[in-house]
């Protein structure tokens, strides 16, 4: 039993941690309704980040989890007013497209500058460690992880549905021309929306870097299980993306404790049964053709 | 269509090298004159990853080393070299066999590569045997793991120079059961290369009296072990083999050194390169014990080599750097022995020549199954490094012999 509470607790340990990456591409995908492939890319970037800034600056843990995602907000900014707003018109395949050649642009760029091998970076103080009860533990880290990555969801969460800024957010894309006749520039919320959604993703590569390797290539696997996630959750749904990451968490977590050879499969499978049971995810909206 | 005209090719370039041959054989002078090199020149072709996840590891530095092993052979013999004019070609075979196997024969049919150095990854390894063989041109591989090298795909132009999944195992997992860390769970990740260390260390844990309780696979590639370490853990180890490479590694320790187990089991790791170490971080990996081929500050004679390389490269080298330097020296002066770089007159000089320079030590390049045994080491990795790429503290010399046993019984030459 105790074995079972161990593998519970890990995989919703695993699980917030999914929640908030997958967040930003819900955010993006809900407001904007483009596929931003990137994501992946972009959480490298904010591990990558968070090692230079420590290597060549200083600059530790807990300060890169506020100045990264600043600096992914302005990546964002700049990567929606260059390239992604001229596509958003079109079919969503194009920006789909798009982000998906940035990637590798990012990707190669990141190797030619840092190398493959990766980049070193530490558990900040304070966080290492474990927390035992009985014969079940923790490390401290993963359970600051998952608690932090649930306090983000939620003030996402609530910034979308409870303020005004999120009112207008979510009128301005549902409604583009009625909202823009009530007075409101459409445009002028598209852009910080953007480097908003690249900015968590940012940050869930800050979170990512103390454990996790720091390499180009970290992103490319990882935007994999991410797409499970949103799809699984709703296309664009917060709560969605935040429920399906823990369920995704969980189920590795028990695939990995009882069938390993399985556990990446079983996250696929669950994908699988809920796009032929609701092919709207569990808590995505039904399109209207 | 397409595919007759790639026969077609082949078979021109078949009849033309063929051809060649027959001229070489008959003694008779080269088109360019009194030289006795094919195309008056000795064309050196280096076939690895330049770009992925072993471009640290060995890359385009090799190419460095190999330019090293050229000026040191043109010192040594001056005017009286047989190799006046050498050329080092490069490629970048993206660990993707298929893009090997076409790269290696540009190089040997176009390029006119006399030999081809390292190709890291098995089965990029395996494909270029192949076509080692089928065009009579040398091969010494240096990157890859796989003892099909010198098994089953074994063959006259084939050497393997630098290590193999099997002496891994003998290293580490024969030395550490010996020295008392008998009950082993052991973690793989699950494809060809994965599975093969999972059942060479299973093998020489058994045949050292240890016990594995546990063989975990875990899918390829993987970033969150948390729970893999948490199972691995059960049924209280004396040590955690862990089998991943690359990324795959980095990921493990690091999750391995935020779990419960850290400090109470030991973590052993089947194939580790320095180059992971100086990505993760020494304090990180302290403690950890692995079988390395070559280590740059074992001694006084690796550390000249390793400055020298310095002063080019402004790194440190890996094994790799310093095998692919030694198989390039190796093989100009098995040139400058025969007199001609004729493929079978070369390897003629190589089998079973003993040798004993800056990487190999005992080294002997074994005739039966071309394997190049040398000695390795065992070695322990430092809690701080007193400089940049000083990690290591090597902990026993594993003599040739042991680490390296009997020739492959599943090769034969022919």
């Amino acid at each position: 039993m105790s074995e079972f509470i161990q593998y519970t607790l890990q995989g919703l340990a695993a699980g917030g941690f999914y929640a908030l990456s997958a967040l930003g591409l819900a955010v993006i995908f809900g407001v904007l309704g483009v596929v931003n492939f990137s994501h992946g890319a972009c959480y490298m970037l904010g591990a990558v980040l968070s090692a230079v800034l420590l290597a060549e600056l200083n600059v530790g843990f807990w300060a890169a989890l506020v100045i990264v995602p600043i600096l992914m907000f302005g990546f964002g900014v700049l990567m929606e007013r260059l390239l992604v707003r001229w596509l958003l018109e079109l079919d969503p395949l194009y920006n789909f497209l798009l982000t998906f050649g940035l990637t590798l642009v990012i990707v190669e760029a990141v190797k030619q500058r840092y190398g493959v091998s990766g980049l070193p970076y530490q558990v900040p103080a304070g966080l290492g460690g474990q927390v035992t009860v009985g014969s079940v533990n923790l490390s401290v880290y993963a359970i600051f992880a998952c608690l932090f990555s649930v306090v983000v969801c939620v003030a996402v969460g609530l910034l979308l549905t409870k303020t005004r800024i999120g009112m207008i957010v979510r009128a301005a894309t549902e409604s583009p021309d009625r909202t823009r006749a009530l007075g409101i520039n459409v445009g002028l919320w598209v852009t910080p929306v953007f480097g908003f959604g690249i900015a968590l993703a940012g940050l869930a590569g800050v979170l990512a870097a103390p454990t996790r390797a720091i390499t180009a290539e970290m992103g490319s696997n990882f935007i994999i299980i991410l797409f499970a996630v949103v799809v699984i959750g709703g296309l664009g749904s917060i709560l969605g993306a935040v429920v399906a990451g823990f369920l995704v968490g969980l189920v590795e977590a028990y695939g990995i404790a009882y069938a390993p050879t399985y556990a990446q499969i079983v996250i696929f499978v669950l994908m699988a049964i809920v796009v032929l049971v609701r092919p709207s995810g569990l808590f995505g909206r039904e399109e209207v053709a | 269509m397409r595919s007759r005209t790639v026969q077609g090719t082949v078979a021109i370039a078949a009849t033309a090298s063929l051809a060649l041959a027959a001229c070489g054989g008959a003694g008779g002078p080269q088109s360019g004159g009194s030289s006795k090199l094919t195309d008056d020149k000795v064309v050196i072709g280096l076939l690895n990853d330049q770009s992925g996840v072993y471009k640290d590891l060995s890359g385009p530095n090799s190419k460095v080393a190999i330019e090293m092993a050229i000026e040191d052979y043109k010192a040594k013999y001056g005017d009286k070299a047989v190799a006046k004019d050498i050329e080092v070609v490069t490629a970048d075979h993206q660990n993707k066999a298929d893009i090997a196997n076409s790269k290696a024969q540009e190089m040997y049919d176009r390029q006119k590569a006399d030999i081809i150095l390292d190709v890291p990854n098995s089965a990029a390894a395996l494909a270029v045997a192949t076509q080692a063989k089928n065009k009579k041109k040398l091969y010494i591989n240096i990157g890859a793991g796989t003892t099909a090298l010198t098994g089953a795909s074994c063959n006259k132009y084939t050497f393997h120079w630098a290590y193999n999944t099997g002496v891994l195992a003998r290293g580490t997992a024969g030395t550490i059961t010996k020295a008392g860390g008998k009950k082993w769970n052991i973690v793989y990740p699950d494809y060809a290369f994965g599975q093969d260390m999972n059942k060479s260390f299973t093998k020489e844990i058994t045949a050292a009296g240890g016990t594995v309780g546990q063989s975990i696979a875990s899918p390829f590639p993987s970033d969150n072990f948390a729970t893999f370490i948490t199972k691995a853990g059960e049924g209280d180890p004396d040590v955690i083999g862990s089998m991943h490479a690359g990324g795959d590694l980095i990921n493990f320790v690091k999750q391995f050194n935020q779990s419960s187990l850290k400090g109470k089991v030991q973590l052993a790791v089947g194939l580790m390169f320095i180059t992971d170490i100086h990505s993760l971080g020494v304090d990180q990996f302290a403690g950890t014990q692995f079988t390395d081929a070559w280590y740059w500050n074992f001694d006084a004679q690796n550390k000249k080599w390793a400055d020298r390389f310095k002063e080019k490269t402004n790194t440190r080298p890996s094994f790799a750097h310093a095998a692919n330097y030694s198989a390039a020296m190796n093989y100009l002066e098995a040139v400058q022995e025969a007199g001609t770089d004729n493929a079978d007159a070369v390897v003629g000089k190589l089998e079973g020549k003993k040798i004993n320079d800056v990487f190999l030590r005992n080294g002997e390049v074994r005739k039966a199954d071309h394997a190049v045994t040398h000695d390795v080491y065992l070695a322990k990795v430092k809690s701080s490094a007193p400089e940049e790429w000083d990690y290591e503290d090597i902990e026993k010399t594993i003599p040739a012999a042991e680490a390296y046993g009997e020739a492959n019984p599943a090769c034969s030459m022919s």
